[in-house]
């Protein structure tokens, strides 16, 4: 059982991790590359079904057991269901004009059910979450965003620049400021640039450098079977 | 005053945010006015790359677009969607159109349809631009690109194979692109690109982005990205930038064929897509006096024909978001009062 569920699982992850890192700086080994991404693409796409698969069986336990909003669990299985029936059965969708007696020759992207619940139940429903960030954001800026002390002012400051300087107001605020002159670096929209320039810019390499360091420590761990969490025993 | 608004209720916030954002988006729908833009460097960059891919090697551009973004997103990113589709089909570059996200296929078709099929319709399928489509596995597929692109795109989205389809002969690789384009919402989006693309295989690239990935992506411009477009401001800078170009080529065009020589016209067609309100003062001028009549006209014409809506939308957005931002601004300093003024009392915040 070891053999199955811990020695060739971490034969597989050293093997293609090596691949993955001979192809990136060896172009004699890029083909291996290739091989190697086909096999993860391949199962990408099954995680698609595995998704599916997980999310039925979270959903129907939860309407099984009448836990609490299990009634949300029922309307997420029936538009599941009703979503991959109507798309994978292409109902609604005209054929392809070189097949005409072909009815699931035609595409779900232009027409059907499945058209029809992207355009106006996923599309509108999605952007509406999106727009609804502004008016928390709102909300968290009266109450939240407080002068505590001088961190909190220097990042008051910054919010104040990025806000401004983003918009039209910035431009007409600092519009008496010679572009050219000595102070033109002191326009709103000027600053602006140069706070996501230079500070911005700054903390976040020294962020990236630290992560990619991390990222490159804890590849090499797994590859070389010392970090084995990804198996999930345990170990 | 203070008692008051410390316990104001935030439904009041939440109306002053809907008014602040519909009030603008109704003038503006009225008068049809916008906001002027400034370009920065950025929006300029993006600009010059779509404009200069090709050029090199002396044939029409190679330009792959990949629109990783979701409807959630649309309303951010659309605009610069919307103005890159804009830009390359009046360059004439050949347009690869895909996505690493399952409703990527859609936002393309939307730019196809809202841009191509409405005003370029002479542009062919196959020939000018095509639809390779969504394709899983993230990161992966750009890798596999990069070695092997007909092993990832089998067929294009209407399932027609790659060997059949003539503008992709000789593509092969993503070393064979003169450009990548990319409108990203998150992962998989610019970053990936800029790893296992643009670092790997030396190619341009250029991206536009929601505002809350633009500051993790800065440290990249301008060595692995070539232009980059944060939220909807890059958008609208960006818009404004192809407007004009697009005006100005025009002019340019009118004033040869109206008698002009290139380097007259090229002296001032710029000045003419400025301030385009000024072009009928101008064409009774001494300097339009040796302006063929007709050209004259077609001036006139173009000075006053409205630039349509789809190629306004950047700029048309930036006028709730200045609101926005202003009320945001002032949520900000009347809640940092009430905070003082309940610290001054020896209360809490």
């Amino acid at each position: 059982m070891q053999l199955l569920t811990r020695s060739i699982p971490l034969l597989i992850t050293g093997i293609a991790g090596l691949v993955m890192i001979l192809s990136a700086f060896f172009p004699y080994t890029s083909d291996w590359g290739k091989i190697a991404g086909n096999f993860f693409n391949i199962i990408a796409a099954f995680a698609f079904v595995l998704g599916g698969g997980n999310l039925l069986k979270i959903h129907l336990k939860k309407v099984s057991d009448q836990s609490e909003g299990w009634g949300y669990s029922g309307v997420i299985l029936v538009c599941f269901i009703a979503t991959l029936v109507v798309g994978l059965g292409k109902l609604g969708v005209y054929p392809n004009p070189e097949f005409p007696d072909v009815r699931l020759s035609g595409e779900t992207q232009s027409s059907g059910g499945f058209w029809w619940a992207y355009e106006y139940v996923f599309k509108p429903l999605t952007a509406t979450m999106f727009s609804m960030l502004a008016f928390y954001v709102a909300s968290a800026a009266f109450r939240a965003f407080r002068a505590k002390n001088f961190e909190a002012i220097l990042l008051l400051g910054t919010a104040f620049i990025i806000l401004l300087g983003r918009t039209f107001a910035g431009f007409l605020l600092t519009d008496w400021i010679p572009l050219d002159g000595l102070f033109g670096g002191l326009r709103m929209e000027e600053l602006s640039v140069y706070v996501m320039n230079v500070f911005n810019t700054a903390g976040n390499r020294a962020i990236m450098i630290g992560i990619s360091l991390g990222i490159a420590s804890t590849s090499l761990k797994i590859l070389l079977g010392i970090d084995r969490s990804f198996l999930g025993s345990g170990d | 005053m203070i008692n008051l608004l410390a316990n104001l209720d935030r439904r009041w916030i939440f109306l002053a945010m809907a008014l602040c954002v519909s009030v603008p988006i109704l003038v503006i729908g009225l008068t049809g006015r916008t906001l002027p833009e400034t370009p920065t460097p950025l929006a300029r960059a993006f600009f010059n790359e779509v404009d200069i891919a090709g050029q090199s090697k002396g044939r029409r551009g190679h330009v792959l677009l990949a629109f990783d973004y979701d409807p959630a997103s649309a309303g951010e990113l659309s605009p610069m969607a919307i103005s890159l589709v804009h830009q390359c089909a009046e360059r004439g570059v050949r347009m690869y159109f895909m996505s690493l996200w399952p409703v990527g296929p859609q936002m393309i078709d939307g730019a196809i349809t809202k841009v191509i099929e409405r005003y370029y319709p002479d542009l062919e399928y196959g020939e000018d631009y095509v639809n390779l489509g969504f394709k899983a596995g993230n990161e992966q597929v750009i890798k596999v690109m990069g070695v092997d692109l007909t092993t990832e795109f089998r067929t294009d989205v209407r399932g027609t194979p790659l060997s059949e389809i003539p503008m992709m002969d000789g593509i092969t690789t993503l070393e064979d692109f003169d450009l990548i384009a990319e409108i990203s919402a998150g992962y998989p989006g610019t970053k990936e690109w800029v790893l296992y693309a643009a670092s790997q295989f030396d190619i341009p690239l250029v991206s536009g982005m929601t505002g809350v990935q633009a500051p993790l992506m800065y440290p990249y411009y301008p060595g692995q990205l070539k232009g980059l477009l944060g939220a909807i401001k890059g958008a609208a800078e960006y818009e404004a930038v192809v407007n004009q170009w697009i005006l100005e080529e025009r002019i340019r065009a009118i004033l040869v064929s109206g008698g002009f020589d290139q380097a007259e016209a090229d002296a001032a067609a710029p000045g003419l897509a400025t301030a385009p309100a000024q072009i009928s003062t101008w064409t009774e001028g001494a300097q339009a006096a040796s302006l063929d009549p007709k050209a004259r006209s077609e001036l006139i014409e173009l000075a006053a024909e409205p630039i349509p809506g789809e190629f306004l939308e950047g700029q048309r957005r930036m006028g709730p978001q200045l609101f926005a931002h202003l009320l945001m601004v002032v949520l900000i300093i009347l809640g940092n009062l009430v905070f003082f003024a309940q610290r001054r009392k020896g209360g809490h915040s």
